[in-house]
C-alpha cells in the first residue's frame, strides 16, 4: 500500500537536480505489423464460428437447465471429493517414501510406479469392472454385497481419480518436504522438538510455498478430468451435457456449453489459488506481491499523474 | 535461570561436575575420520573457544555435544550424563529419539548460517520452542520473549520476518530464540563466519553479555580478540585431535605448538 503511493509520487513529480532526459523513442514498426496480423486472424475465426451451422441461441436456453446445474455441482463434487483423497493419500504416500524403513518407502514407490504409469482412463474403466475379480464385497457383519452394487458409478469415479491423484501429490509433496533446508531441521531439533513436531511447525509450513502451486494446478486439471468419468455411466457436466445434446438435437451446442461452464470454473479456480499462494509467500520475500485489485489502482494512479504531469 | 546460575558459582570447584567431558571420541564419515579421539573437559560458568583451521573437525565436535552427530567411539558426556546413550552395567543403549529431544531442551545452539524459521516473525521464532517443547502458554511466552529481544537490542524488531532483518540482527535473534529455552550450555558454531564485519560487533556484544552472566559456553570462532578477552579456556585443534590447550592468553600470545604457531601467524 504504502510502497505504490510512493511509486506514484517518484513518477509524479520530476527529479530535482540534473534536468530529466527528453527523447524520442524508438519506434517498434515490427510490433505493429504483428499486432495487426494477429487481430486479423482473430477476426477470421470469430466471423468463421458465427456463420457456421451452430445454434448459437441454444447455448444460453440451456445454460441454467436444471439438469446442467445438477451436473455442474457434482462435477464440483467429484473435485473436492477426490482432490482431498488425493491430498491425504500423496501426503500419507510422500512420508513413507520418505521414511527410512525400506518395505514402507518400497510400497510408496510400487503405489506410485503403477498409477502413475497407467491412463486415468483405463484405471477407470478397471475399477468399474472389478466385480469380474470379486464377485461380493464382504467386511464381516459391517457390510455385504454383490459388487456391481456397492461399486456406483460414484464410488467407481470417486477412487479411480482419487487414487490415481495421490500418487501425482506424493510427488509434488515429496519434492516440497525436500526444498525445506536441513538446517530448519536441525535447528528445531535442537531446541527440542520432536520428529512429529518439527514436521508439523517447521518444515511442512515452509514446504508449503513449494506445494500449494503445482497442487492448484491439479485442482484445475482434476475439474478437467472428472469429464472423463462419463464413461461410467456417472452423470456429471459432461454428461449432462452430452445426454441433453442427444435429446436437444444441438448435441455440438450443448459441447460448447460445457466448455463455458469449465471455462468459468477453471478461472474461480485460479483467483483462488493466486490468493493462496500469496499467503504462503508471506516470510519469503520481503513485501507481499500485490493483490490484482491493488495494481489495477496503481496502474490508475500512475496513468492520472501522468497525465497531470504532461 | 539467575539463581540457578549464582548456586553455580558459589560452589567450591574442586567436586563440580564438569559441563561437558569428552574421552577419547570419535566421529568418521564413511572412511573419513573426522575426530580422532578428543578429550577435553568444559567447567560450569566457562567460555571454552574452539579454534583451528577448516576441517580440523571443531564444528563436528560441537554438533556431537547435542548429538546432531552420532559419535563413534569413545565417551561424551554432557553435565554428568551421557550423550545419545544410557549405561545399563557394562552396556549401553541408544537413546529414543523423545529421550535426545529432551536432553537437547538444556542445550541452545546457534548457527552459523542463522537457521531462523523464515515463516515467523522474530518474536514467534523466539516463542516457539517454549509454547511448543514445555507447553508455556502463549501470553507469557511471549512477555519473555519480548525481554529476551530487549536483551540482545531487538525489541523493535519483534514483528519483523527474518528476511526483512539484517544478517546480524537475525542472529540476534537466533541466540534470544535458543536463550529462550534456559539452556545450562550455549553451543555456538562459528555465529559471525556468515556476517558482514560491520555486524560482527553487534552480535560479539550480546555474547559477551551472556558470558558475564554466568552461562557456560562452548564457541567455535575464528575471532581471536573474541577468545583472548573473553574467553576461559581456548583449544586449537587440526585433523580432528587437540593440538594444544590452555588459557586463551597464553595460547594466542605464547603457542608452544609448531602447527599452532603456523595458524596463528596467519589470522592474527
Amino acid at each position: 500500500m504504502t510502497d505504490i503511493k510512493k511509486t506514484a509520487g517518484e513518477q509524479g513529480t520530476p527529479p530535482a537536480g540534473p534536468e530529466a532526459i527528453k527523447a524520442i523513442p524508438v519506434r517498434h514498426y515490427g510490433r505493429y505489423v504483428s499486432a495487426v496480423v494477429a487481430l486479423a486472424l482473430l477476426v477470421a475465426i470469430v466471423y468463421a464460428f458465427s456463420q457456421g451451422r451452430i445454434n448459437w441461441g441454444a447455448i444460453p436456453d440451456y445454460f441454467f437447465d436444471d439438469r446442467v446445474v445438477e451436473g455442474m455441482g457434482k462435477t464440483l463434487l467429484l473435485t473436492v471429493l477426490s482432490m482431498a483423497i488425493g491430498i491425504v493419500g500423496g501426503i500419507v504416500l510422500a512420508v513413507m517414501r520418505l521414511s527410512k524403513n525400506p518395505v514402507t518407502s518400497s510400497i510408496a514407490w510400487f503405489y506410485i510406479w503403477f498409477f502413475r504409469g497407467t491412463p486415468v482412463l483405463v484405471q477407470l474403466v478397471v475399477w468399474f469392472n472389478l466385480g469380474l475379480v470379486f464377485e461380493y464385497i464382504n467386511l464381516g457383519p459391517v457390510y455385504k454385497d454383490e459388487w456391481s452394487d456397492f461399486m456406483t458409478p460414484f464410488l467407481t469415479a470417486l477412487l479411480g481419480l482419487g487414487l490415481n491423484e495421490a500418487a501425482y501429490m506424493a510427488e509434488i509433496c515429496r519434492a516440497g518436504l525436500l526444498a525445506v533446508d536441513e538446517g530448519q531441521t536441525e535447528a528445531a531439533h535442537a531446541l527440542g522438538m520432536s520428529h512429529g513436531k518439527t514436521l508439523r511447525r517447521i518444515v511442512i509450513p515452509q514446504a508449503m510455498r513449494v506445494i500449494v502451486p503445482p497442487t492448484g494446478n491439479e485442482v484445475i486439471n482434476m475439474l478437467k478430468t472428472t469429464s472423463l468419468v462419463s464413461v461410467v455411466q456417472f452423470s456429471e457436466l459432461f454428461r449432462v451435457a452430452q445426454d441433453i445434446g442427444q435429446t436437444s438435437g444441438a448435441p455440438v451446442e450443448m459441447y460448447f456449453l460445457a466448455a463455458t461452464w469449465y471455462l468459468i470454473l477453471t478461472s474461480v479456480l485460479s483467483v483462488g489459488q493466486y490468493y493462496i499462494e500469496r499467503y504462503y509467500a508471506r516470510g519469503s520475500s520481503r513485501s507481499l506481491p500485490p493483490t490484482p485489485w491493488q495494481k489495477i489502482r496503481a496502474h490508475l494512479t500512475t496513468l492520472s499523474s501522468r497525465k497531470v504531469s504532461a | 535461570m539467575t539463581d540457578k546460575l549464582s548456586k553455580k558459582q558459589d560452589t567450591p570447584a574442586q567436586d563440580v561436575v564438569p559441563m561437558v567431558k569428552a574421552q577419547g571420541v570419535h566421529k568418521s564419515f564413511g572412511h573419513v575420520e573426522v575426530l580422532k579421539g578428543i578429550d577435553l573437559e568444559v567447567k560450569p560458568g566457562e567460555v571454552f573457544c574452539l579454534i583451528g583451521p577448516s576441517g580440523s573437525g571443531k564444528s563436528t565436535f560441537l554438533r556431537c555435544i547435542n548429538h546432531l552427530e552420532k559419535i563413534n567411539g569413545g565417551r561424551l558426556y554432557v553435565d554428568g550424563e551421557l550423550v545419545g546413550y544410557r549405561q545399563q552395567g557394562d552396556k549401553l543403549y541408544e537413546l529414543r529419539d523423545r529421550e535426545v529431544a529432551m536432553k537437547r531442551r538444556d542445550i541452545g545452539m546457534v548457527f552459523q548460517r542463522f537457521n531462523l524459521f523464515p515463516h515467523m516473525t522474530a518474536v514467534e521464532n523466539v516463542m516457539e520452542a517454549p509454547v511448543q517443547v514445555k507447553g508455556v502458554n502463549r501470553t507469557q511466552a511471549r512477555e519473555r520473549a519480548m525481554q529476551l529481544l530487549e536483551r540482545v537490542g531487538l525489541a523493535d524488531r519483534a514483528g519483523h520476518y527474518p528476511s526483512q532483518l539484517s544478517g546480524g540482527q537475525q542472529q540476534r535473534v537466533a541466540i534470544a530464540r535458543a536463550l529462550a529455552m534456559d539452556p545450562k550450555l550455549m553451543l555456538f558454531d562459528e555465529p559471525t563466519s556468515a556476517l558482514d564485519p560491520e555486524l560482527v560487533g553487534d552480535v560479539l556484544d550480546v555474547m559477551r553479555d551472556l558470558a558475564e552472566s554466568g552461562m557456560t559456553m562452548v564457541v567455535v570462532t575464528h575471532e581471536m580478540g573474541f577468545a583472548r578477552e573473553v574467553g576461559d579456556s581456548l583449544v586449537f585443534m587440526d585433523g580432528g585431535v587437540v593440538v594444544e590447550s590452555g588459557h586463551p592468553r597464553d595460547v594466542l600470545t605464547n603457542p608452544q605448538h609448531e602447527r599452532t604457531q603456523s595458524f596463528l601467524s596467519k589470522v592474527l
